[in-house]
């Protein structure tokens, strides 16, 4: 699939940003008033940036409305109100933190649900595209869902639970990979059942239907190179999980702190890409590629 | 409304015959020509005078080399030529429609085709991430996703003349190699040839089940495994007699000894 930088923002930075809105409506850190504004402004900042960035590679963002109608059965659908949900909620438990120094529990737990909830939906829409065998996996909502949390907890200052939750993602990660390399020859998929030429012999791509490129090629065709997508995934889980994890280990310091962040979010960002740059379209076998 | 109907009155669809495709692109044209002047936004060009030109076309055509197996010791039998048109196999279980968020996509109840209403589609490109045969396009200068319509403009315009009403593909078709009809009567002409010619589905085991069916080529000559049978005419052309007789034989002995 073609890695498109607005998608790989969305969901790299919404991740981060609902994951730290599930730790501030759990009550960790139990801040209030101006301390829990920051935080609180951090995660909207993440969390609404990168929703706005996802509207950038729509052909109509004016229209994004409409995209609330089809909960019944799309998962994009699904996930627009899971984000508004989280966001309004979080917004009125917020205001009771920054302006009453007041705990609503039971909105900051509701607010923490509708976060995961947001970032499980997100992760559907690709865990459930049949077309995708790489993404179409329960590792998938794992993945994104074990990233989001421990990236929140990293940015919430949850020292202990972050060490944890690191090494789990880091491991669900290495899991997804490890899966996803075998995927495609293991969804039964191929150019035999493509074409359904197979009984005759086997089947070679002789001329693509048109001399240019096109849409689907541009959009589902992408080709990485092995040993460059190996040497990407060693670079995103030393920076994602290992580095991280180190760095919060030794005695606690701000910069450290700062830096183990920054070491996160540059790992994740690189995983995302993978993510999509490795992801193979079915749609690929008709012009002989994957 | 992107929920799947139980079950569509009719099934309209195709039927392509892969044995007689001569891959002369006809339908491309005609199907590009018609769905750009009629319903919906126009299938847009970019570039298509320049280096790089490309374009929103509803149907394309693939060409594919099949190799049959060796068998035993005989010579390689000879490689196979498919010209294969592919656009919209109006899917019964769509993928394409429910994963639409806004419910531009939908598949009729009356006829079992799939559309999108264009006026409605935020061209997020999720419908044709989920159709594993690359049957939809986002036209890159509308911004809206393209997808064969069965010339839903056609088929029903009294407008036409009755000789019309079919998909512009079939229509043009020089080879007969495209046929329409409802794939929910088993009388009809495109329900039997499935029947007569083992109809086949694209990709089955991703559960689509394609609407639209496809004759598969029938086998072709393999010259190089007969080699004996090569020439037609050879068995006529064999020596009646080998050996000479008579006067003839005399001559040829005494001819050698000279
Ligand atoms: S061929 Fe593709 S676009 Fe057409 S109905 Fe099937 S899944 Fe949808
Ligand atoms: S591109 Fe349009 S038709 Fe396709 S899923 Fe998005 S809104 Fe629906």
């Amino acid at each position: 699939m073609h890695p498109a930088p607005s998608v790989i923002f969305f969901s790299t930075f919404s991740g981060l940003g609902f994951g730290l809105l599930i730790f501030l409506g759990l009550g960790m850190p139990a801040t209030t008033g101006f301390n829990a504004f920051i935080f609180l402004a951090i995660a909207y900042l993440l969390a609404v940036g990168g929703l706005i960035s996802s509207t950038f590679h729509l052909g109509h963002p004016e229209r994004a409305l409409k995209a609330f109608s089809q909960w019944r059965t799309s998962w994009l659908s699904r996930e627009a109100w899971c984000a508004v949900a989280a966001l309004v909620l979080m917004a009125v438990y917020g205001a009771g933190l920054v302006f009453f120094e007041q705990r609503w529990t039971p909105l900051g737990v509701l607010g923490a649900l509708a976060s995961l909830g947001t970032v499980f939906t997100t992760s559907m829409i690709y865990g459930q595209l049949k077309t995708v065998p790489r993404w179409n996996s329960p590792l998938t909502p794992a993945n994104f869902i074990s990233l989001c949390i421990a990236g929140g907890a990293l940015l919430a200052g949850q020292i202990v639970p972050a060490v944890a939750l690191l090494a789990l993602a880091g491991a669900i990660q290495i899991a997804t990979w490890l899966r996803g390399d075998s995927a495609f020859a293991n969804s039964g998929t191929t150019m035999q059942t493509a074409t359904g030429l197979g009984h005759i012999g086997s089947v070679r791509a002789f001329e693509p239907p048109h001399t240019g490129t096109n849409y689907l090629l541009r959009e589902f065709v992408h080709e990485v190179r092995r040993k460059h997508a190996h040497k990407l995934r060693i670079i995103a889980i030393m920076l994602m999980a290992v580095l991280p994890v180190v760095l919060l280990l030794l005695p606690f310091n701000h910069v450290l702190a700062l830096f183990a962040v920054l070491a996160h979010v540059g790992g994740v960002l690189t995983a995302r890409w993978l993510f999509f740059a490795q992801a193979e379209h079915v749609v690929g076998l008709y012009y002989g590629k994957r | 409304m992107t929920m799947l109907p139980a079950k569509t009155e009719k099934k309209l669809g195709l039927v392509i015959d892969l044995d007689t495709c001569v891959g002369c692109h006809a339908c491309v044209i005609s199907c590009k020509g018609w769905n750009t002047e009629n319903y919906g936004a126009p299938l847009s060009d970019q570039d298509p005078y320049g280096a790089d030109p490309s374009g929103t076309f509803l149907n394309r055509v693939h060409s594919y080399e099949v190799q049959p197996p060796m068998l035993g010791r005989a010579a390689a039998p000879d490689a196979q030529l498919i010209h294969f048109p592919k656009s919209c196999l109006h899917c019964e279980d769509a993928p394409c429609v429910t994963v639409c968020p806004t419910g531009a996509s939908y598949k009729r109840v009356e006829d079992g085709i799939v559309l999108v209403n264009e006026a409605d589609c935020i061209g997020c490109g999720l419908c044709a991430w989920a159709c594993p045969y690359g049957a939809r396009e986002m036209d890159a200068a509308a911004g809206v996703m393209k997808k064969c319509t069965l010339c839903v403009d056609r088929i029903y315009n009294e407008n036409l003349p009755e000789i019309d009403r079919e998909p512009a593909c079939v229509r043009t078709c020089p080879s007969s190699a495209r046929h329409f009809g409802d794939f929910a009567d088993p009388d009809s002409n495109v329900s039997q040839l499935v029947a007569e010619r083992g109809g086949m589905d694209l990709m089955p085991e991703q559960g689509t089940k394609p609407v639209n069916k496809y004759l598969p080529p029938r086998p072709k000559d393999q010259l190089a495994r007969r080699e004996e049978e090569i020439d037609g005419l050879a068995p006529f052309l064999a020596p009646v007699a080998s050996e000479a007789k008579g006067f003839l034989s005399w001559l040829n002995k005494t001819l050698e000894k000279l």
